[in-house]
């Protein structure tokens, strides 16, 4: 038993019984699809296809229909890639590290987040397949698999089979730690349904009987696998990070990458979680599970991570200053003074300066206010990893092959691509998935609602 | 149980041990089938399973088209195994000597024939080009009667018949350095009662052969040697690139400037001229001059001269022309080893000029009139005249042999009307060009790989050309059509054999049989006569020209001044539907597919024109009453108040490549003053518009700010003092002392126990010419991408030279680093894959697609790429080149990559280089395959590799020798003297004694495999 302090704000509004509870969310499942919904998925189902126009142009002509050049071999590609995977971060750290550290806050908000991990990672996945030459080999030429070429293995030095390595684990994991999850509340649909949905809904809760036993092999195993996801919260990132790390390019040849990466992750999977939650709970009506509580102390997250990115570009700064490397300081000041001082300077505004407004408690429990800070942060993150990579690119060490990068309109698409993907997946999730995890939140309904308060 | 001690037979055979019984005991069945056909049961699953197997791979084998195989094999013919054949290159006057390799029967490169005293093994971009010309499908194909495709009988019939009643026949050819196709020419001439043979050159050089008549007596052109001048003085002449015989020149040029730390001598480079030329990029001391202020120069410069060695004077306009002082010191102080050269057209001009050699005893030494060359014997006024007789209808029948004056002569718009008032026109031309499309009869020539013919480009030397592949088309040799239509029956072959015979057999005593001679000489390619030369010696009244350049030239002319010129890929225009030549990119501007006005940093600056990325503005120039709209390059180094305008371009009927590409300026041209003036001084505007434009550059960031890890370069004086001047020598803090950043390092490093192939740059011997990118492409099968994959930065290129201009003095903050110097100094940079011992794009590369070979080559494994292009972005030199579509076989590619599109542009590949797929990543492989035949040719012969077995094409092709390849653990290779590896080790990373020699990027130590030598200027003191 669990004993929450009275001076906390509550986590659950409006007097919610653990009837309401399970009533509130399996209405969403339940009814029939709301307008609203329709429409959304209509948008989306519309960018996926205008997207995927512009993914079968690139596989069927080549990469060349992308702007890169000669110099500048990676662009929105691994910038998108980048930025997806750092998306899907917050989502394990809510369910994972969150767990571990007991902060309960999380259980409104968990599942959803878990859920954008999954489809970013989803997303971040399909970059490096298709930005390849020659997908159709690549796709399975990149893993270790015995082979008849003779002894021919894949190259252990490399980065990016690190990343292979990386991605897939961190998605089998969250993917396992996300449908344990969902098990009961399956359940609880089941029960609730008739006919072909109970069915449907009986065969993914894998026969759950609700049992004390049962009970306690699920938090077993959700803990397991939250010691297991964690590391993979700090490790993802640092491995893509390698990517630029450990090569030579001025701009990329960086040790502080992995952990300026890994907190840009989490500042923008924060973001991201924010922008989709707070779309959620209008939506959905959620507003009394995910309340203006869970969104400040995401808010501090976000200020958190924002100052420790901003902390990292100044030490890049620094260090190109300090390292009397002449390619170096080039690098970095072409990066504020270059052609592309306006991705930088969008960088540094939506990173390092738009999340300080946080500290203004008015503004931090703003919905709107956070609700636009939380995109600005998304589109700051996103420049962030377009700078790294192509101004880094764009002007290395011999200035004979300096150019410049233009996107065309297959970037474009194929990143709407992966937007519509991303978002048909998560709507379909949030109408026939349990969007809030109704076994966990009915735990702290005794403790830590409105109701226990008065 | 008891043992059974009982015997059983199996019958009484048995018992008997019977001789039969033995033998049929061991068998399965020991009567019936298996006696009939002695074979076993295991015999026959033997035969089926092979037979199953030969079945099921003999339908899996892909379906063979048309094979055909030879009955008998050549005795020649090897598959596999390269043949090589000596020839001649011949465009007009643009000559070269050159060795074609074919493969089963079709010629797939040009080098140089290194037995060739003219041109000694060196080739030019134009030469390594003309390989693909033979497969381009525009040639034409059949005979055409007005415009109808026929036949020859038909053609010669009616040709010899109107011919005979014709009137006055004239024969417009460029220049003939052919004597057999001049003897033939005399032939056709004597057959149809005496017809004029008028030669022009679209790029003329008829003031210097006026002059040369004015001066001593008969209009040739000089020899000229620049190996021995230590002083040269060049006037707008552009030795290095275009003027003349650039390979020749190159040659001797860089024996100058080759220099070693136990000979640090050097020659000394004086330019002045109106645009940045290659040459002029290479000078030690450039001034821009205005082309109106050349002759006065040029005045100046004769009276400095003339005041030292103490002749009269001539009266001169003053004009103030930096360094031209300092120029006419040295001369005289280097007087009879020195020269002093000028690209002007105006005889006048030229008188001069040879009265300054002679002056400085330059005579017989630099500038030789006794041995004449043959490149140019164009006549600007014959040709002017027979534009006037031929308006004025008095011209019965022309022939215009393999010229295309239409196109390239400056009154060519007046020809094309008037054609049609001669009876009779015909022409021999190839293709159906901008001439050819006007005539009645096109009796196509051969391409010069398909055909015989001999050359004498100089007094005294000879070279023959040979077929290497039997005719493509229905077209016969142009000299076998004259023969043929002055009714001589001997074929070509025979004809010229015949002449050998006669004239040139008696001028050796070595060889008593012809035969013998001529195969030796067929052979060699090259046959030179002992020389006889005898001193010429004249004099031409330096007053009176110098009178009329003082009138003709003015010190301070306001308006703007049009200096038109030729490009290194380009040239005059004539091979320009040659997509390799396209898309080379110039070596000065870096443009490719275009021409362009060029302006000055100055002019730019004045009508607000920044050219980013290419992107520029139109402006329309007018000269006189004709304009053209071109796109507008800003040039540094070009001089105020001139523009320039590349010619070659603005082609209307060259071929699908070609056409539509720029304008045409050869219609700018001014014919005014009896000869054909490339600078127009008067009457020109420019007029910047509006509308944009974007030119292709392979390069748009033109300096190298200040970057010394990329760039090293000193003074001759500083490197007398001091052999390493120069160099950066980055050292690292590692554990209390600086170290070499080699001496820092993660990997255990690599042993080659053989070989260890490497590259010796010497930036000071490399011109920039860009024969090594043509050579490379040839070789290696690098595709053509179009002038639009070019913009958005995306060309094949293994090999690129690097162009950079100096920053302005003082220069410091990275915005004015990136401006280049109104007249800045030129470095060239060759720059290919540095194949690192510690290599980034190999541990980067998630599939093991490119690896290391024991032998310290970089290598690319296609077959195993996937495209990630991590490689090419971790290639600190970014050198690596990604497939961004198919290039081969593709529509939407085959009006630019003929060579791996079009069923005869293919015949080109070289099938040792595989044609790469889309979506991997390819680079330069140091030649690889050359390599592994010469490994294998050393095997077959049980013998070592020896250096100078293998060669890369890159520096094969290089006119300078400037890229050195070798074996790095021989200790008696060129490559390893060069940079003075003394050590004896099979350890990748070499002790390097050489100064001069240094990474580029040292301080990342990623080890290249290719050195570079600092660029030496020869100048008093640096300056930028």
């Amino acid at each position: 038993m669990q004993v929450t302090s009275s001076v906390r704000e509550p986590l659950i509004t409006g007097g919610k019984t653990l009837k309401d509870v399970t009533h509130d969310i399996s209405r969403q499942v339940e009814g029939k699809p709301s307008m609203a919904w329709l429409l959304a998925l209509l948008v989306s189902v519309g960018v996926l296809v205008l997207g995927g126009l512009a993914l079968v142009a690139t596989l069927w002509e080549g990469i060349g229909m992308w702007g890169l050049n000669k110099t500048i071999g990676w662009a929105w590609d691994i910038t998108n890639f980048v930025w997806w995977v750092g998306i899907g971060h917050a989502g394990t750290l809510i369910s994972a590290v969150l767990l571990l550290f007991r902060q309960k806050w999380r259980m409104a908000i968990n599942r959803a987040a878990e859920a954008m991990t999954i489809f970013a990672v989803i997303c971040a996945a399909m970059f490096p397949i298709i930005h390849m030459g020659r997908p159709w080999l690549g796709a399975y030429w990149a893993l270790p698999l015995p082979n008849t070429f003779g002894s021919l293995w894949v190259n252990f030095n490399s980065p990016l089979l690190w990343d292979v390595f990386a991605i897939s684990t961190y998605f089998s994991v969250s993917l396992v730690f996300w449908y344990i999850g969902l098990i009961p509340d399956f359940a609880t649909i089941r029960d609730r349904a008739t006919g072909i949905r109970k069915a449907i809904y009986g065969a993914l809760a894998f026969g759950w009987d609700g049992a004390a036993k049962t009970w306690s092999r699920y938090e077993s195993v959700a803990l397991i696998l939250a010691g297991l996801a964690t590391p993979l919260v700090l490790s993802v990132h640092t491995i893509v990070s390698f990517d630029f790390a450990t090569s030579v390019i001025p701009g990329w040849h960086t040790t502080i990458f992995p952990p300026y990466f890994v907190a840009g992750a989490i500042f923008s999977g924060f973001a991201m979680v924010l922008t989709l939650m707070i779309i959620t709970r209008k939506v959905f009506k959620l507003e009394d599970y995910i309340t203006i509580v869970h969104i400040e102390l995401m808010n501090i997250v976000i200020i958190i991570t924002g100052s420790i990115v901003g902390i990292a570009y100044i030490t890049e700064f620094f260090i190109a200053w300090y390292s009397g490397v002449a390619a170096e300081q080039y690098a970095f000041v072409n990066r504020a003074f270059g052609p592309y001082w306006w991705a930088y300077w969008s960088m540094m505004t939506c990173n390092v300066i738009s999340p300080q407004l946080f500290w203004i408690k008015k503004i931090r429990t703003s919905i709107v206010a956070t609700f636009i800070l939380s995109i600005v942060v998304n589109i700051g993150m996103w420049f962030e990893r377009f700078v790294i990579i192509v101004t880094s690119l764009h002007r290395d060490f011999l200035p004979s092959s300096w150019a410049m990068f233009s996107p065309t309109w297959s970037d474009i698409g194929v990143y709407l691509f992966t937007f519509g993907l991303f978002f048909t997946l998560f709507l379909l999730f949030a109408k026939f998935f349990p969007v809030i995890n109704m076994a966990e939140v009915k735990s702290i309904v005794k403790s830590s609602s409105e109701k226990v308060n008065k | 149980m008891k043992e059974n001690k009982k015997t059983y037979w199996k019958g009484l055979e048995e018992l008997t041990n019977d001789e039969s019984f033995v033998r049929n005991a061991e068998r399965e069945f020991p009567e019936g089938p298996s006696n009939l056909d002695g074979s076993s049961r295991r015999d026959f699953l033997k035969v089926m399973g092979f037979s199953l197997a030969a079945a099921s791979l003999a339908a899996c084998e892909a379906p063979v088209r048309k094979a055909i195989p030879y009955v008998n094999k050549p005795v020649d013919i090897n598959p596999s195994i390269p043949n090589y054949y000596a020839s001649t290159f011949a465009s007009g006057g643009d000559y070269a000597s050159i060795v074609v390799k074919t493969r089963e029967g079709r010629p797939i490169k040009i080098d140089g024939n290194e037995l060739s005293p003219i041109t000694k093994g060196g080739t030019n971009a134009i030469v390594e080009a003309s390989v693909l010309s033979l497969y381009d499908k525009q040639r034409l194909s059949d005979p055409y009667i007005n415009g109808e495709k026929s036949e020859w009988a038909a053609l010669d019939a009616e040709v010899k018949s109107k011919l005979a009643s014709a009137g006055s026949v004239k024969v417009i050819t460029n220049t003939i350095i052919s004597p057999s196709t001049e003897k033939a020419l005399a032939e056709f001439s004597a057959a149809f009662g005496g017809a004029e043979v008028i030669t022009y050159d679209p790029v003329s050089s008829y003031g210097i052969t006026k002059a040369a008549e004015m001066t001593y007596g008969s209009a040739i052109l000089p020899t000229y040697d620049f190996s021995k001048a230590t002083v040269i003085v060049s006037f707008g002449a552009d030795f290095l690139g275009t003027w003349i015989s650039p390979i020749e020149f190159a040659k001797q040029y860089v024996q100058g400037r080759k220099i070693t730390k136990e000979k640090p001598v050097m020659s000394r480079h004086f330019q002045f001229e109106s645009n940045l030329s290659l040459t002029g990029a290479n000078a030690d001391y450039r001034t821009p001059i205005k082309p109106s202020q050349s002759g006065l120069a040029i005045l100046a410069l004769y009276n400095a001269v003339a005041k030292q060695a103490g002749a009269t004077t001539v009266s001169a306009p003053a004009v103030e022309v930096e360094y031209l002082e300092k120029a006419a010191k040295e001369l005289w102080a280097n007087r009879g080893k020195s020269i002093v050269v000028s690209g002007s057209n105006d005889p006048n001009v030229q008188v001069v000029i040879n009265a300054i050699n002679d002056l400085l005893e330059n005579n017989g030494v630099t500038v030789d009139f006794s041995r004449p060359s043959h490149f140019r014997k164009g006549d600007d006024a014959k040709m002017n005249q027979f534009v006037t007789d031929l308006k004025g209808g008095r011209v019965g029948a022309v022939v215009f042999f393999n010229c295309n004056p239409v196109y390239d002569y400056v009154k060519g718009a007046e020809i094309a009307e008037s054609i049609s008032k001669a009876k009779v026109s015909i022409a021999t031309n190839g293709t159906m060009d901008e001439t050819a499309s006007l005539v009645q009869y096109v009796a196509p020539d051969h391409h010069y790989l398909e055909s015989w013919n001999d050359f004498n480009p100089r007094k005294g030397e000879y070279s023959l050309s040979q077929p290497t592949i039997s005719p493509l088309f229905n077209t016969r040799q142009a000299q076998e059509s004259f023969l043929v239509w002055a009714g001589i029956s001997t074929n070509y072959y025979d004809y010229l054999q015949e002449n050998w015979r006669s004239s040139l057999m008696g001028t050796q005593s070595e060889i008593s049989n012809f035969q013998e001679f001529w195969d030796r000489s067929l052979f060699n390619g090259v046959y030179s006569t002992p020389s006889t030369s005898s001193a010429i010696s004249g004099n031409a009244d330096v007053a009176v020209a110098a009178s009329a350049v003082a009138k003709s030239y003015k010190a301070d002319n306001a308006g703007v001044e049009l200096a038109v010129y030729t490009k290194v890929g380009i040239g005059n225009g004539s091979h320009s539907n040659n997509p390799w030549l396209q898309e080379m990119s110039d070596p000065i501007s870096k443009a490719t597919w275009d021409n362009y006005l060029t302006v000055s940093q100055k002019w730019a600056n004045e009508h607000g024109l920044k050219m980013v990325e290419g992107a520029t503005r139109k402006a329309k120039i007018t000269v006189g009453d004709k304009s053209l709209i071109v796109p507008v390059l800003v040039q540094p180094g070009q001089a105020q108040g001139t523009v320039g305008l590349a010619l070659g371009y603005g082609r209307s009927k060259a071929g699908r490549v070609a056409n539509g590409l720029g304008v045409n300026a050869y219609d700018l041209l001014d014919s005014s003053k009896g000869f054909v003036n490339f600078d127009v001084t008067e009457g020109v505007s420019v007029e910047l518009l509006t509308d944009t434009y974007k030119i292709a550059q392979t390069q748009t960031h033109h300096t190298y700010m200040g970057r010394e890890f990329v760039i090293q370069e000193a003074t001759l004086a500083d490197y007398k003092q001091d052999a390493s001047a120069g160099r950066y020598k980055p050292q690292i803090y590692k554990e209390g002392e600086f170290v070499k950043p080699s001496k820092i390092s993660l990997w255990k490093g690599h042993q080659y126990s053989q070989h260890h192939w490497g590259l010796a740059i010497d930036m000071n011997s490399c011109i920039g010419c860009g024969a090594c990118t043509v050579a490379c492409q040839v070789e290696n099968n690098v595709s053509v991408v179009g002038k639009q994959e070019v913009l958005n930065r995306r060309e094949m290129a293994w090999i690129r030279i690097d162009r950079y201009y100096s920053s302005p003095e003082g220069a410091s903050s990275n915005k004015e680093l990136e401006q280049a110097a109104d007249n800045p100094e030129v470095t060239f940079q060759p720059m290919m894959c540095q194949h690192c011992n510690n290599a980034p794009c190999e541990t980067v590369c998630p599939v093991a697609a490119t690896t290391h070979s024991s032998e310290g080559l970089n290598q690319m494994t296609y077959n195993r790429c996937i495209g990630t292009r991590y490689c090419a972005n971790n290639c600190p030199y970014k050198v690596r080149r990604f497939n961004w579509f198919k290039y081969h076989d593709n529509k939407d590619f085959a009006a630019v990559n003929v060579a791996q599109n079009d069923d005869l542009g293919k015949m080109v590949l070289n099938p040792d280089v595989t044609v790469r797929a889309r979506g991997v990543i390819e680079k330069c492989s140091m030649c690889v395959q050359r390599i592994q035949s010469g490994k294998l040719t050393a095997k077959k012969e049980g013998r070592k590799v020896q250096d100078g077995d293998i060669n890369t094409a890159c520096a094969t092709a290089c006119p300078t020798d400037a890229i050195v390849f070798g074996d790095m653990n021989d200790p008696n290779s060129k490559i390893t003297q060069m940079l003075k590896i003394q050590e004896d080790t099979i350890s990748a990373v070499k002790e390097v004694n050489e100064e001069r020699a240094y990474h580029v990027l040292e301080e990342i130590n990623v080890s290249p495999n290719v050195w570079y030598f600092t660029k030496i200027r020869n100048k008093d003191k640096s300056e930028a």
